[in-house]
This record gives C-alpha cells, sequence and structure tokens, in this order.
C-alpha cells in the first residue's frame, strides 16, 4: 500500500511539473485580470444564495478545458452499505489516528469488556444458590483492591501515550508552503474562498436527488462547487460560521473543525490519494442541517492549477513569480508576500 | 454498612393501626403532599408518564429513520400546524431530537432516580421519619410538573423556522438566540429553570436529611450506599444547576433584552455558552448514572446473600467520580478550536474517570465472588446493568482520546456510548430499583415470569438498537440528521427493528406493573430473605403512613 502511494505521489509530482511550465504561460495574462474576474464572478457572501450557484456555474467552462469534475470511486472518501469501520483514511494524521483506534484501542476496550463478561458469567455459574449454598462473609482485600486501581492506571498510560502524541501530530503548524482556503459556513450551504490564488469566495451547496443521481454521485453528499486541493499538498483551513455554528467534516481526513462565528479556527489536512471526499455538516445548525454536505476534490497538481485557472486564480499567488521552478517552490517564496496582498481578497 | 435488621425496632406492624386514620383526604394527600413516600409516588408515576412522552417520540424518529427520504415529518408537523411545509417538517425533525433529549434527562431519569427512589428510600434507609423539608419536597415536585408542562407547551408555539424550540437539549447559541426567533426557546428555558430550581431544592433537601436525620448510630461510614449516591449526587447538583441557570438566563437577555453574552459581534463569545452549559452538562451525566450505581450495589448485596465488597471503596469511588466530573467538561467541545494543551489535559482528566468506574465494576463482581446468588428480576437487571455499562464506559475511554475524537465527535458513536450508559445502564438500574423496591412500595409481589420476559426482550431489543450505531457513527453518520445518504440505510433499519423490540419489552413493563397492582400476591416485609439488610426490610409493605416515630438504634 505504502509503495503504491509514494509510486501515486510521484506520479503527481512529475505531472505538476510538466504543467508548471503551462502554468507559465497562463501566468503573465492571468493576474492583471485574475482579482478582477474572482469578484465579479464570485457574489459576496451576504448575497441571497439562490443567485450564487449560477453565476458560479457560469464562470466555470469560461475558464479552462482541461478541469473537469472527477467521478468518485465507491468506497472511498463516502461510506458503504452496510460498513461497519471507519472511511478508508488518505491523509497521515488520518492514518495515524486509525492506527491508534485499530491496534491500542480497539483490542483494549475488546478485551476489558470481554473480561468483565467472562467474570460475569464465571460468577453466576460458580456462585449460584445452587452451586454455593452456604455465601462467604469476605468483605474486603486491600490487596485486590490495589491491583483493580493500579492495573487500569498503567492501561490508561499506556493508552495515553499515542493519544497526546496523536494530538501534538494534528496541531503540528502548517508548513510555509500549505495551501490556505478559508472556509464559511451558512444556514445552509459552505462557502469557500482561496485567498492566496485569488479566488474569492464561492458557494458549495447539496446537488437535489436528481442532479446527483444525473452526475453519477451520492445524493446527500454530492455538491455543486467542490473544494479542489492538490493531491500530497498540506491545506490549511480558516473556518469560521456565518451566522450560526456549524462543522466542517471529512471523515477520510480525519478533520472536524467548528465553524464558530466570530472566531477563526484551523485546522490543516493533506490528502495523500486522488478522488472526491465527503463529509457533512457536524453540528445542529437549523432546518436544512442534514443538508449542506461537504466535497472535497483531490487532484494532481496540474488539474488542480488548471481548476484555479478555470475560476479565474493564479495558482502560484498573486505575485508573479516570474521564473519559478515548480509551482511548490513558487508558493514556497510567493507565501510570505502573498498573505498581505491577499487579504483584501479573503475579506468579503 | 453493618446488619441493620436485627437491631432494629419491629414497631412497623404496632404502628400502623394508629398512623392510617390522620392519613389525608384524597386531594390534600396527592395535591398537597409532604410524605416523602407519597412524594416519591408521585415522582414514579410522572417519571412513567414523561418516560411514554419521550419514548414515544424517540419511536417516532426511528420511523421517519427507518428508511433514507423524509416520509412522516411534514405530516406530523402538520398536527400542531395545519399549513406546515418541508421546512416545518424538518423543523419538527429539530424539536423531536430537543424534546426527545430534554424530557428523558430532565423529566424521566432525574425524577425517577432522585425524586422517586430517593425520596422513597433516603429516609427509610437512614431511619428517618420523613425528609427534612417536607413543603419544600412538595414544590420541588410541583415545580417539576410545571417545568415539563412548559416544555410541552413550548411545541405549541412559534420557534424560528416552525412550531417549538429545535436547538437540541443542549441549547448552543447562537442558534438558540438569534437563529431562533419566536417564544418557544424562551419557554424551553423557562421550562429548564423551573426544573433546575425544583432539582436545586431537592438536592438541599437530601443534603440537609442524610446529614442531620440519621438514625442513632447511623454513621456515614454505615449508610447504605445507595444513600451515599444520593448524597454525592445532591452535591453534584447544588453545584452544578447554577451554573446552568446562569448559562441560560444570559440567553435569555441574549434573546431579548440585546445582550451579547454570546455573539462575538458585541465582544461576547458562543464558546462560553459551551464551556457554561458543558461544566454543567458532564456532572449532570454522573448525577443521572450515580443514583443507579447505589441501586444496584444494593441489589448485588442482596442477592448474592452477601456485604457489598470493599464498602468504603465503593463510596468513596463515587465521591471521586463526582469530584473528577466537575473537570473534565470540555471533552464535549473537542472540536470546537480549543489548544492543543487544553485538548491534552482534558483527554487525560478524561480517562482518569475510568479509575473509580473500574472500581466500582470489579467490586461488585466481588461482592458476588463466593456469594450465593439467586436470580430474581431485579438480580437480572443489575447484572445486565454492569456489563451494558462496561460497554458503554469503554467507548466512552475512546471517545475521550481528543485526537480519536475528532473523527468521532457529533457521529452516531457518540449517539451509541451515550445510550450505552444510559439508556442501557441508567434505565437498567431503574428497572432493577423498581423490581426490587416494587413489593415495598405497593405491598404486593411483581409477575417474576413478566419482569424476566422484560429483561430478555428489552436486553436484546436495547442492543439491536444501539449496537449498530457505533458502526454508523464510524462510518461518519452524523448526528441530528433527519435524512441520510443510501449507505448508512442497512444499519438505521436495523437500529429501528431494534426499537420495535424494545417496545414490546416495556409493553411487558406495564402489563406486569398493571397485573401486580391488581392481582398480585400479598407481599412480606421482607420478601427478598436474609441479604436485604436494610432499614426499609424492617417495616411493613407498604410501610406506614409516618414510620420511625420510635428511632431505630444501629448497632
Amino acid at each position: 500500500m505504502k509503495s503504491l502511494k509514494t509510486l501515486v505521489i510521484a506520479a503527481a509530482l512529475s505531472l505538476g511539473a510538466a504543467g508548471a511550465a503551462h502554468a507559465q504561460q497562463a501566468l503573465v495574462a492571468a493576474p492583471a485580470d485574475a482579482p478582477v474576474a474572482a469578484t465579479a464572478a464570485n457574489p459576496p457572501s451576504a448575497e441571497a444564495p439562490v443567485a450564487a450557484p449560477a453565476t458560479t456555474d457560469a464562470a466555470v467552462p469560461a475558464g479552462d478545458a482541461t478541469y473537469v469534475p472527477l467521478k468518485p470511486e465507491a468506497g472511498v472518501g463516502q461510506p458503504i452499505d452496510r460498513g461497519v469501520d471507519f472511511q478508508p483514511q488518505v491523509s497521515p494524521v488520518g492514518e495515524q489516528a486509525y492506527w491508534f483506534n485499530h491496534v491500542i484501542l480497539l483490542p483494549v476496550i475488546t478485551v476489558i469488556s470481554l473480561f468483565v463478561l467472562g467474570l460475569l458469567l464465571w460468577v453466576v455459574f460458580r456462585y449460584r444458590a445452587k452451586a454455593n449454598p452456604v455465601p462467604s462473609k469476605t468483605t474486603h482485600n486491600t490487596f485486590i483492591e490495589i491491583i483493580w486501581t493500579a492495573i487500569p492506571v498503567l492501561i490508561l498510560a499506556v493508552i495515553a501515550v499515542p493519544s497526546i502524541r496523536l494530538l501534538a501530530q494534528q496541531y503540528e503548524p502548517p508548513s510555509k508552503d500549505a495551501l490556505t482556503i478559508k472556509v464559511t459556513g451558512y444556514q445552509w450551504y459552505w462557502g469557500y474562498a482561496y485567498p492566496d490564488q485569488g479566488i474569492g469566495e464561492y458557494v458549495s451547496k447539496m446537488l437535489p436527488k436528481d442532479a446527483a443521481e444525473a452526475a453519477g454521485e451520492p445524493y446527500q453528499l454530492a455538491v455543486d462547487n467542490r473544494m479542489v486541493v492538490p493531491v500530497g499538498r498540506q491545506v490549511k483551513l480558516i473556518i469560521t460560521g456565518a451566522d450560526v455554528i456549524h462543522s466542517f467534516a471529512v471523515p477520510a481526513f480525519w478533520t472536524k473543525m467548528d465553524a464558530v462565528p466570530g472566531r477563526a479556527n484551523e485546522t490543516t489536512f493533506t490528502a495523500n490519494k486522488v478522488g472526491v471526499y465527503y463529509g457533512q455538516c457536524s453540528e445542529l445548525c437549523g432546518v436544512d442541517h442534514g443538508f449542506m454536505p461537504i466535497a472535497v476534490e483531490v487532484l494532481p497538481v496540474d488539474k488542480w492549477e488548471a481548476w484555479v485557472r478555470s475560476k479565474g486564480g493564479n495558482p502560484a499567488g498573486p505575485v508573479v513569480a516570474a521564473a519559478a521552478p515548480t509551482p511548490a517552490a513558487a508558493t514556497t517564496e510567493a507565501a510570505p508576500a502573498a498573505a498581505p496582498a491577499a487579504a483584501p481578497v479573503a475579506t468579503n | 454498612m453493618t446488619d441493620i435488621a436485627a437491631t432494629a425496632p419491629a414497631h412497623g406492624h404496632t404502628d400502623h393501626a394508629h398512623d392510617d386514620h390522620d392519613t389525608p383526604g384524597f386531594f390534600v394527600r396527592w395535591f398537597m403532599s409532604t410524605n416523602h413516600k407519597d412524594i416519591g409516588t408521585l415522582y414514579l408515576i410522572f417519571a412513567i408518564v414523561a418516560g411514554i412522552v419521550g419514548g414515544v417520540i424517540s419511536g417516532m424518529m426511528r420511523l421517519e429513520l427507518a428508511e433514507p427520504g423524509i416520509q412522516y415529518l411534514t405530516g406530523w408537523a402538520q398536527f400542531f400546524d395545519g399549513a406546515a411545509g418541508d421546512v416545518q417538517g424538518k423543523h419538527f425533525w429539530n424539536v423531536m431530537i430537543t424534546a426527545h433529549g430534554l424530557i428523558m434527562v430532565f423529566f424521566m431519569v432525574m425524577p425517577a432516580m432522585i425524586g422517586g427512589f430517593g425520596n422513597w428510600f433516603v429516609p427509610l434507609m437512614i431511619g428517618a421519619p420523613d425528609m427534612a423539608f417536607p413543603r419544600m419536597n412538595n414544590v420541588s415536585f410541583w415545580l417539576t410538573f410545571v417545568a415539563f408542562v412548559m416544555l410541552v407547551g413550548s411545541m405549541f408555539v412559534p420557534g424560528g423556522s416552525g412550531l417549538g424550540a429545535g436547538t437540541g437539549w443542549t441549547v448552543y447559541a447562537p442558534l438558540s438566540t438569534s437563529g431562533s426567533a419566536g417564544p418557544a426557546v424562551d419557554m424551553a428555558i423557562f421550562s429548564l429553570h423551573l426544573a433546575g430550581a425544583a432539582s436545586i431544592l431537592g438536592a438541599i433537601n437530601f443534603i440537609t436529611t442524610i446529614f442531620n436525620m440519621r438514625a442513632p448510630g447511623m454513621t456515614l461510614h454505615k449508610m447504605p450506599l445507595f444513600v451515599w449516591s444520593v448524597l454525592v449526587t445532591a452535591f453534584l447538583l447544588l453545584l452544578a444547576l447554577p451554573v446552568l441557570a446562569a448559562a441560560i438566563t444570559m440567553l435569555l437577555t441574549d434573546r431579548n433584552f440585546g445582550t451579547t453574552f454570546y455573539d462575538a459581534a458585541g465582544g461576547g463569545d458562543p464558546v462560553l455558552y459551551q464551556h457554561l452549559f458543558w461544566f454543567f452538562g458532564h456532572p449532570e451525566v454522573y448525577i443521572m448514572i450515580l443514583p443507579g450505581f447505589g441501586i444496584v450495589s444494593q441489589i448485588i448485596s442482596t442477592f448474592s446473600r452477601k456485604p457489598v465488597f470493599g464498602y468504603l471503596g465503593m463510596a468513596y469511588a463515587m465521591v471521586a467520580i463526582g469530584v473528577v466530573g466537575f473537570i473534565v467538561w470540555a471533552h464535549h467541545m473537542f472540536t470546537v478550536g480549543m489548544s492543543v494543551n487544553l485538548k491534552m489535559y482534558f483527554t487525560a482528566a478524561t480517562m482518569v474517570i475510568a479509575v473509580p468506574t473500574g472500581i466500582k465494576i470489579f467490586s461488585w463482581i466481588a461482592t458476588m465472588w463466593g456469594g450465593s446468588m439467586s436470580f430474581k428480576t431485579p438480580m437480572v437487571w443489575s447484572l445486565g446493568f454492569i456489563f451494558m455499562f462496561t460497554v458503554g464506559g469503554v467507548t466512552g475511554v475512546v471517545l475521550a482520546n481528543g485526537g480519536v475524537d475528532t473523527n468521532l465527535h457529533d457521529t452516531y458513536y457518540v449517539v451509541a456510548h451515550f445510550h450505552y450508559v444510559l439508556s442501557l445502564g441508567a434505565v437498567f438500574s431503574l428497572f432493577a430499583g423498581f423490581y426490587y423496591w416494587f413489593p415495598k412500595m405497593s405491598g404486593r409481589m411483581y409477575n417474576e415470569f413478566l419482569g424476566q420476559l422484560h429483561f430478555w426482550i428489552f436486553f436484546i431489543g436495547v442492543n439491536v438498537l444501539f449496537f449498530p450505531q457505533h458502526f454508523l457513527g464510524q462510518q461518519g453518520m452524523p448526528r441530528r440528521y433527519p435524512d441520510y445518504p443510501e449507505a448508512y440505510a442497512f444499519w438505521h433499519l436495523i437500529s429501528s427493528y431494534g426499537y420495535v423490540i424494545m417496545a414490546v419489552g416495556v409493553l411487558i413493563f406495564f402489563v406486569n406493573i398493571l397485573w401486580s397492582l391488581v392481582a398480585g400476591k400479598k407481599a412480606a416485609d421482607n420478601p427478598w430473605g436474609e441479604g436485604a439488610t436494610t432499614l426499609e426490610w424492617t417495616l411493613s409493605s407498604p410501610p406506614p403512613f409516618h414510620q420511625f416515630n420510635e428511632l431505630p438504634r444501629i448497632a
């Protein structure tokens, strides 16, 4: 599995390098009109949600023909019929957490439950009135009481070490070349913006049943405009809520963060596999709480860049990095300068 | 704990005739009651009625969730509002999840455990004639009653997108402030205020009674564990509920008087509400389970014919659970955007609770070890409680890990976890206590066969109902959804079948009560034999209207 994944990443990176040349050509034309186009194509968040999807849809074909929305793969990034386990994890944190649950937590809790069940069945059998007509008078035994206090403490200590390590891993500060996406929860849809790429906020709403089926996507998970990210690159989400609290969740990335009005919550994920990954709002937010899903499309770098351009954005960031050898390096250099420049775009 | 039975004066029968003639008339007895046993009975009847309402609501939810798509909600919403459409239907879903949670917590489990069994048996077990403040006791009950009426009433007034409060039982701001116009949420908040005030008064009453009215010789370390559990619970109520009252009062002022405690636009913070709510909310879950621990301890000891193993450890484990229960609240808010240090602390502190809980589980088993066990209905419910509570407890250890909770937070895994500790934990202990004390309270024996049948059907039902919800949660199914993608359909359907099985079990319970009240065998003073050593078994069944006019002496 591991080697397969590295292959995928390597393939994606080489594609990305090839795409870089293409990217530079586009860069020349893009910067001048990109911010303008972005603001025009994407209405500010306060505007009526009804109008939003139509406008964004109109903007997509005008951009780049090489972006074609990916089809989801059965059993990846979405629940499966009669499924019992976690969704397959495609991020390093998710793999770590899955390992922690399956190698440590699940065996420990199973053994404890079966141990208690076994003890219960044994006393029921051995000390039933028929088998043991005269009860003993024992009421305490200091040694055994110390044992059954100390052993659980040890078990918990064993659990605590990887648990704390997992938390530390989840909270590692994002790297400098992380892709920043601003996520805003609304009643009842999501808004995504890519401030460094100059993509103003666009709205992501659930597809109606017939449209989802026509697109070959699961109803109640499919959306009209997905969040699109490049494979293998860390993504930094800045999450807030516009009206009430929502929660941005993608089970396949082991990601969940509340969208709280008045707060900018930050979380990161790195998706190491191309595909479409679904999630759903995970904090009660009113009538359509159940109908504001999340879809994240993970693309090879060149495809992602094509998507960015189709949105009128600049994959390398708003500052023209003329001689960027690869897209990743370009962002590294551009990021510090880009952040303040992009700020006006980010604020809706 | 000690062998009390041998030394207590057997005066119950002699007082009986004397007491009966000052039993008040029907209205005064039941509507202006100052008698702890009558108030206990009122609480139990109230809890059963509220439990039926809350249970019917959960049945409606399971019916709607049995298959994908929204089938019934709009029709149900039209029952309250003829003009209701799809939006009102989906709002009605949120009203149901809110009502189910609030009713089961505040109007079923708490009144049954503390108001019902606490009122009935704390004075009897400590050898007191009544509660310390009998009139306040009555006030507590009727405040709870009015609170329930208020909550049910809130379903008939506007609450934003439709009739009723659709905020969830947690009433998170800003959904409960700017997100829900109309008087329904105000009514629900007032209902919580009243229920909270009732519980605080009750807590004061129990603490005073237990500290001041124990019979001569009944030291704290000789008190039955059920009394210990109610004492710890009363302290939790006393310390936690004022925080809830403050939190929801600020909700009210944010809603109606333009304050901004929970509104970032005015310098407040929605997360403040969550901190305050869960500072109350986490002790609240121990409020719901500790008296159950006490009940199970009494029953295990009785039917093993053996004193409780490690009595002091058992008592102080409950105290420890109560204390630690106050410093773990933010594990309910792991995804709210906390610093990593806070998350590490709350992860570690939460796991600590597993230690005293483990002490209790193992001490119950050690109580049975070497005993001479008989498997009457209360005992099988208690055995079921121990195992099911263990299962609910270990999934709690999984959720305690902040890193793992990232995925499971607000999914059906959490729903499964807290229903295992409540619907299979607290409710099992309630049924155990009900069968255990039914002969004492009513003077008649329940039907043993129906009791056993009730247990097995209910046991199978709730497991079929809730175990698959772990799978749904691991697959990513979020809570509080009226509809779901096709992939979740299978386990949802199984879960709904489980509800039907469970409901059959509950029907058998009601048949058993009615049959036993009418035709049950007369109960002896102590139907459980030598294992039942607490003071209530020294009295007649049912006990005289006033007991212990002459205080028993405990050796």
